[in-house]
């Protein structure tokens, strides 16, 4: 059983993931309460493929209905600390 | 006997750079296969043979440049008698313009490389040519143990203190040199230059010979959306879909219906393709695009569909394409609907005949049975060239797109 992540390693982990689908992105200028899509001009092929690494770093199923929560960083941090406290 | 050239991948290549070849004199290759890497001024691609057979000989040396057209090997074709030479003419009939990728993501390589591929970063790729260092002979320390440029500068640097124990003149690899980050800028702009020139050229091209005509039309996609929400409910998250690929496939099966957009304008007429090969415009995130093929697009099933366009969109951004993905499209789709585009008004990638352009799906009042109702529609717009369709054609086709799409179930 993998011990739980401290919410600081599963930011951390959002940010590793989000720049291996934007690997020349500055990720230390994204703000953390706006979309990245945006910011990182992430399309939603990008997108389909960080939720396919959330997926498969976390084993977490992420329906369609929840895109809306992993808009920002902040968002996506909150939305994974409460899936995998369940 | 069968004459392996070096093909042409863009506009502006005239020359290219034998990286490697993949297969060596005596072995057998098959059609489709990749034979050798060549280098061009944008990036690294891998070429395919266009034939089956054994390979007699070899002709060109990695690090050669060679122009384009030049014989590189002589295969020896299955079933054909040895001696006479043909040449091919599937590359003389191959696009003479398409725009080639742009490695701009410098240090990203191919996720998943093919075995006894050498995992380098264009730059550093050309850095060692410059200082003729065989990379082959390189450690690397970048992602996945790819050879990067500090790798290429290191090894230059030992060189040059073992030829100073030895009393030789050593020649500074880089002098003065610039910090990593100038450096790296100047060759993104540097890439980013050229990339804008090879566009130039291609789109200078079409405006100059093709007369364009432009149609749009506005589809209902209330039932594709609704289709796509059930059908992504019932896939794991590795297997969704997008609905770029629905536009993808009906465009695909649109052109069944009205052949005369797929083809390519070759010599003094059009050639209509008997194979229906869609490329797909990818942005690049720094600028810049590039449109490879999705190879026989209308008898790929929306799974198989969408796995191969995320595969060509991630090798379009690594700059791992391979050299069919860029000759072979016989008709672009491009979609901009995610820049909040409604309506494209795009120009044709000669020598093909025509571009399907997508804008945003967007909610709008439809009447439906003389009520008036809120419907998600995208705007389809073709631009086509009018030495090849008229009007009249380009409506069907797109008439064909909207009732494609009506019926997602049968894309």
């Amino acid at each position: 059983m993998t011990p739980p992540l401290a919410p600081d390693q599963v930011r951390q982990t959002v940010f590793r993931l989000l720049g291996e689908i934007a690997p020349e992105a500055d990720l230390a200028a994204v703000k953390p309460d706006v979309s990245f899509r945006d910011q990182l001009d992430i399309d939603s092929i990008d997108f389909l493929n960080f939720v396919v690494s959330l997926h498969k770093q976390f084993q977490i199923d992420v329906p369609e209905s929840d895109y809306s929560e992993l808009a920002t960083i902040d968002g996506c941090v909150r939305y994974l600390e409460r899936k995998l406290a369940r | 006997m069968a004459e392996f050239l070096m093909p042409t991948l863009g506009a502006d290549m005239t020359e290219g750079t034998l990286i490697a070849w993949k297969k060596r004199a005596g072995d057998r290759v098959v059609k489709g296969e990749i034979i050798a890497e060549v280098d061009t001024d944008k990036a690294a691609i891998e070429v395919e043979s266009f034939h089956t057979g054994l390979i007699e000989r070899l002709i060109t040396k990695p690090g050669d440049r060679i122009p384009v057209g030049t014989v590189m090997a002589i295969i020896r074709e299955e079933g054909k008698p040895a001696g006479k030479v043909e040449v091919e003419a599937k590359t003389e009939m191959r696009p003479l313009v398409q725009v080639p990728p742009s490695p701009l993501r410098t240090t990203i390589l191919s996720p998943a490389p093919e075995p006894g591929r050498l995992r380098i970063s264009p730059a550093a790729r050309q850095l060692a040519a410059e200082l003729d260092i065989d990379p082959s002979t390189l450690q690397g320390t970048g992602p996945d143990g790819a050879i990067v440029r500090d790798d290429v500068l290191r090894s230059a640097q030992a060189r040059g203190k073992r030829l100073e124990a030895r009393g030789e003149e050593v020649v500074p690899p880089l002098a003065p040199r610039p910090s990593p980050m100038a450096e790296a800028a100047g060759i993104a702009a540097d890439r980013q230059s050229r990339m804008r020139q090879t566009i130039a050229a291609a789109m200078a091209r079409s405006k100059r010979e093709i007369p364009h005509y432009y149609l749009s039309t506005t589809i209902d996609m209330s039932r594709a959306m609704v289709w796509l929400k059930e059908e992504n409910l019932k896939r794991p998250v590795t297997d969704r879909l997008l609905y770029g690929v629905l536009l993808i496939k009906a465009v695909a099966l649109a052109l069944r219906q009205v052949p005369d957009v797929n083809a390519l304008w070759i010599g003094n007429a059009a050639v209509q393709s008997p194979d229906i090969h869609v490329g797909v415009a990818v942005s690049l995130r720094q600028g810049g695009l590039v449109a490879p093929a999705i190879h026989h697009t209308d008898r790929q099933s929306l799974g198989e569909l969408m796995k191969r366009f995320q595969d060509v969109v991630k090798r379009a951004r690594a700059g791992t394409l391979r050299s069919s993905e860029l000759s072979d499209p016989t008709i672009t789709v491009t979609s901009l609907g995610e820049q909040g585009v409604e309506t494209v008004f795009g120009v044709i990638y000669p020598p093909q005949v025509a571009l399907v352009g997508f804008g945003k799906i967007v909610e709008r009042p439809w009447v439906v049975e003389g009520q008036v109702v809120s419907r998600p529609v995208v705007t389809a717009s073709l631009s086509a060239d009018h030495r090849v369709t008229d009007g009249h054609r380009g409506g069907l086709f797109l008439s064909a797109v909207d009732r494609l799409l009506q019926e997602p179930v049968q894309l």
